[in-house]
């Protein structure tokens, strides 16, 4: 039997999607269904003094829900109780849902929403996140002595850092649809990533037991991040509505309302001291960090985990100290992100060793080669790495593969001529990410995946893990097929439906391959070895499977083989003093990016990215590197060309016509290699890679633009106005004192 | 919303005399935002759509005509178009991406009259004039005076624009068409800068038209800098000396897509390195 893990096998639901089958929420035709529309609020703080309708309006056939019409607490269940499903009493950000209005006509929701009167005193907002005095949650991480550290360098290096919120801009909108059927149960099918966060969420808000709420994923257009826990709001708001009206309600958010009310990335500002001595050797590192949590905790803590925890970079240091915080503002809830804080920091901790490289003058691939982390290596949190290190060797070969060194000094003498038309730079990050949740976090989640043998013979993957662009439907179905040694095309994955499949934790975390993948690699291991037992082997043909199928299912419709997480053995964790394995483990990725900026517009255009990674096994490797050319052309948006503008906590830029991203135009030709080190608990030795490809890239530019002009720009996203502004003052600095 | 859907322009130009609330509608492309927006909701539209007419193109030896309705794709096709206004073919392969070139029409993206309109600094170095027509008769305006201010035209009640007239130019020595708009396509221009320049036997120039858009509310030719070099010799000299002027020519601004330090700095630059351009 051929091996199919290692294959590019083809995408699962690639035709259905291909040849417009597939049906998205907005897809369905729901008979006797209103369409839903949420009243936001105007402004950023306040107090709500009236909710009162126009009596100019014909309200005939407008179904209105508020806060009161909630059955159980008022609570959007995350982690804390703090965020509303309708804001009551007071308002805490701009755009917070107030009120919902639904009716049979789309055109007549929207406009009985714009008649429905909201009365607030409004409140002096906090918006700058430096002068918020409300902490959500904050860290501290050390390693040796930090203060002793510093002061044993041969020098010192100093850096500010700061990165905006970006947006997810994910190919489908937000969306969901809700009815309650005759015995009372609440359907829920949404757009969305995370169908037993929904579960959680809604049973409450309901005061409905767990059998009696069921939620279903429709086929989903993207989500990075963006439908992890928004969904919870958005389902909860339809239900509201369906359980008001009686009838099924859908709420479809067009472009607009979803970038204006969502979730972002976490804004950051990053602060680096670093104590280096002058062969570049890493004596200690001091790093401070303050992340914007918007106006409710949401995620927020996981987040700054993230974000803490690859705020050094992968570099083995002996003296450390990172100091975090996230804080709250008046401001819509920034939330899950492809990366999920870590971005934020290695843009800070790489853009950070480029300017140590300048200070001491050395190489920059040199410096990195002298202190990153390998085999055996510690990090901050005591966490000693014991296998699948791959970080040398993807920066010797990212360095190789992109000419690095040769570029450099080609580039230096084109710099050289004043007469040239542009400036032409390289410029390298290297990044880790850790696969799966941070500490104990796989444990609490204690997630469970089954493999099911019908009756018919079908061989099915029980898995809450959705599919949303990224693969899982395919590396189930490879490592199922492999398992079992069966082929690819015998294996089917159930819909991410509730009341159909285990709870399999959250689809995030580049946590899908290697931590539910290894459940359902351990589940089908399950059935293989009851087959084994049943009939000596695994039959080979349909005809046999079948046969065996109805031994293995006695009476029953199917034979389910299920399994719950376990630690691997020698992880450990304690949450009181956050010291141990942080992650399983890591997935490693070197980024060379080579660009050209126009000297008379400050345009920057790139022409190539060197990608390579260590995510050990590569399951499918088109899938691979598919993730890895669509995360770096989001982070060459974040590092480039993504600025969202805000003005008393509202974006003003919320269309995709003046909020920049990528076009196909604008994403530089790559070159994608992979350096597995496999992991030993991973399917098939597999790790992560989902959120690493949105690392490296942003600290590679920036290096690149100053290995062009010469100007540090450290905070993001690199616009031609930010290099004219700097090159402008290099010309003619202002007058210091 | 109520349709109204003259079969020719004597009939659209009645219609509009009769509700000239009406919103008229050529390539839709400005229109489905705003009808998307709810902003269309119980207007009436006068569509355009029947106009055959007022789509053609037509070249004399003096003269090119482009009806109000040619659509982006008409112009960069067209034979005449191509040899003598390269500058409007160019930016017109640039607005949007190819279904709006398909959709969009040269009325309609005068009409609409949005600062950021990439037809205009073409127009406005060509000289081109808007014909505008109306049940009550027809009457012809410079390009540079359309634009009232941000979305605001010259355009009476019950007027449309019925034709672009661009008198055929002189082969120049050399011509410019930029586009800064930071990501390669689907982007609205930050700035653009078109140019037309003419150089005497001596080397001296004869006459030069550079227009910006995107830079204020309406598209600007640049009148002193155009004045300033006249018979002046295109050296590194002259260029510091126009772009220096610049400003007193336009005074950009500060918006949610750029900001007015950076729109002033390219078009200095492009206006500089136009001037001292080898060929």
């Amino acid at each position: 039997m051929a091996h199919v893990v290692g294959t590019s096998a083809r995408r699962k639901e690639g035709p259905e999607k291909l040849s417009g089958h597939a049906r998205y929420v907005d897809d369905y035709r729901i008979p006797g269904c209103l369409h839903g529309v949420t009243v936001r609020a105007p402004i950023a703080r306040g107090r709500i003094l009236g909710i009162a309708r126009d009596p100019a309006f014909d309200w005939d056939g407008v179904v209105i829900a508020t806060a009161e019409d909630i059955p159980g607490p008022n609570v959007v269940t995350l982690i804390e109780p703090d965020q509303p499903l309708l804001a009551a009493g007071e308002v805490r950000h701009a755009q917070e849902p107030v009120a919902l209005v639904a009716h049979a006509d789309r055109s007549r929701a929207y406009q009985a929403a714009a008649h429905l009167k909201v009365e607030y005193e409004s409140l002096q907002p906090v918006i700058d996140p430096a002068q918020s005095e409300q902490v959500f949650k904050s860290f501290l991480i050390e390693r040796g002595d930090v203060v002793a550290g510093l002061a044993a360098g041969d020098l010192v290096v100093e850096g500010t850092y700061t990165v905006p919120h970006q947006e997810h801009a994910y190919i489908e909108n937000n969306a969901a649809a809700a009815w309650f059927e005759a015995d009372g149960t609440l359907v829920v099918l949404a757009s969305m990533q995370c169908p037993y966060y929904v579960h959680k969420a809604l049973k409450p808000l309901f005061d409905l037991p767990a059998h009696k709420v069921r939620i279903v994923q429709a086929v989903t257009g993207g989500g990075f991040g963006g439908k992890e826990e928004y969904p919870n709001m958005i389902a909860g708001h339809a239900a509201l509505l369906a359980k008001k009206a009686g009838r099924p309600v859908k709420i479809v958010y067009d472009r607009h309302e979803d970038m204006l009310a969502t979730t972002k990335r976490h804004p950051a500002r990053i602060r680096h001291r670093t104590a280096v001595k002058r062969d570049g050797t890493l004596v200690a590192q001091d790093v401070d960090v303050l992340m914007d949590g918007g106006a409710y905790l949401t995620l927020s803590p996981v987040v700054l985990s993230r974000g803490t925890l690859h705020a050094t970079g992968p570099y083995d240091c002996p003296n450390v100290r990172i100091r975090s915080r996230v804080v709250a503002t008046h401001t819509p809830p920034n939330g899950a992100f492809r990366g999920f804080g870590a971005p934020q920091t290695l843009f800070a901790a790489e853009l950070h060793m480029e300017r140590i490289a300048e200070a001491i003058g050395a190489d920059p691939v040199a410096l990195r080669r002298k202190n990153l982390v390998r085999e055996g290596s510690t990090l901050a949190v005591g966490q000693v790495l014991r296998e699948s290190v791959g970080a040398l060797q993807a920066l010797d070969e990212c360095a190789k593969r992109s000419g690095f060194r040769d570029k450099r000094r080609e580039y230096a003498r084109w710099n050289w001529r004043k007469d040239q038309p542009t400036w032409k730079g390289i410029g390298l990050a290297v990044v880790h990410h850790g696969s799966g949740f941070t500490g104990s976090g796989e444990t609490h989640l204690a997630s469970r995946a089954a493999v099911a043998l019908t009756r018919e013979g079908a061989i099915v993957v029980l898995a809450a893990s959705t599919e949303f662009g990224q693969g899982t439907n395919t590396m189930f179905s490879q490592v199922t097929a492999d398992t079992l040694g069966l082929p690819y095309d015998w294996i089917t994955v159930e819909t991410p439906d509730t009341s159909k499949v285990p709870d399999s934790g959250p689809t995030v975390a580049s946590r899908t391959c290697m931590v539910v993948g290894r459940l359902v690699r351990q589940a089908a291991l399950d059935l293989k070895a009851a087959l084994v037992a049943e009939h000596g082997r695994v039959p080979h043909t349909r005809a046999h499977l079948r046969e065996a199928a109805l031994t293995l299912c006695g009476d029953a419709a199917e034979r389910r083989f299920e399994r719950e997480y376990e630690k691997p053995s020698g992880m450990a964790w304690d949450d009181a003093t956050y010291r141990g394995d942080a992650y399983e483990a890591y997935s490693y990725a070197a980024v060379a990016v080579d660009l050209e900026i126009d000297k008379a517009t400050w345009e920057v255009t790139v022409h190539r990215v060197t990608s390579v990674q260590d995510i050990g096994t590569t399951v499918n490797p088109l899938l691979a590197e598919g993730q890895v050319i669509g995360g770096t052309a989001q982070a060459l948006g974040y590092a480039l060309l993504e600025s969202p503008v805000y003005k008393d906590g509202v974006m003003l830029n919320a269309q995709l016509t003046n909020y920049v991203i990528p076009t196909s135009l604008d994403t530089p030709e790559m070159d994608v290699a992979f350096v597995p080190a496999p992991y030993s608990n991973g399917p098939f030795g597999a790790k992560g890679v989902g959120e690493l490809p949105m690392d490296g890239p942003p600290p590679a530019v920036a290096a690149a633009v100053h290995d062009a002009t010469g100007l540090w720009i450290t905070d993001l996203p690199i616009l031609p106005e930010r290099l004219a502004r700097a090159e402008r003052e290099r010309k003619a600095p202002r007058n210091r004192k | 919303m109520t349709l109204l859907r003259p079969r020719s322009a004597a009939e659209a130009l009645k219609l509009y005399a009769q509700s000239p609330g009406a919103l008229p509608l050529a390539g839709g492309t400005d229109f489905m935002v705003a009808w998307n927006a709810g902003l269309a909701n119980d207007r009436v539209v006068l569509d355009l759509a029947g106009l055959e007419a007022w789509r053609r193109i037509a070249a004399t030896k003096t003269t090119i005509t482009i009806g109000a309705l040619a659509t982006h794709a008409d112009i960069q096709r067209h034979t005449a178009v191509r040899r003598h206004l390269p500058l409007l073919v160019e930016a017109c392969a640039m607005v949007g991406g190819l279904q709006i070139q398909n959709r969009g029409t040269l009325g309609g993206n005068i009409a609409n009259a949005s600062p950021a309109g990439d037809t205009f600094p073409p127009l406005a170095v060509y000289d081109a004039e808007v014909e505008l027509a109306s049940a009550r008769g027809r009457r012809r305006v410079p390009f540079g005076s359309v634009f009232a201010g941000v979305k605001k035209t010259v355009l009476e009640p019950g007027e449309l624009i019925a034709a672009i007239h661009v008198p055929v130019p002189r082969r120049p020595t050399r011509a410019l068409w930029r586009k800064v708009g930071t990501r390669a396509a689907q982007a609205i221009s930050k700035t653009m800068a078109a140019g037309l320049l003419w150089l005497a036997r001596d080397g001296t120039i004869a006459e030069l038209r550079f227009a910006l858009g995107s830079m204020a509310p309406t598209v600007r030719r640049l009148a002193s800098v155009e004045a300033h070099v006249k018979g002046r010799r295109p050296d590194r000299e002259l260029a510091r000396e126009a772009a220096a002027l610049v400003a007193r020519d336009v005074a950009p601004i500060d918006d949610i897509r750029s900001t007015a330090e950076y729109r002033l700095a390219v078009s200095q630059n492009l206006l500089a390195s136009f001037l001292t351009r080898e060929t």
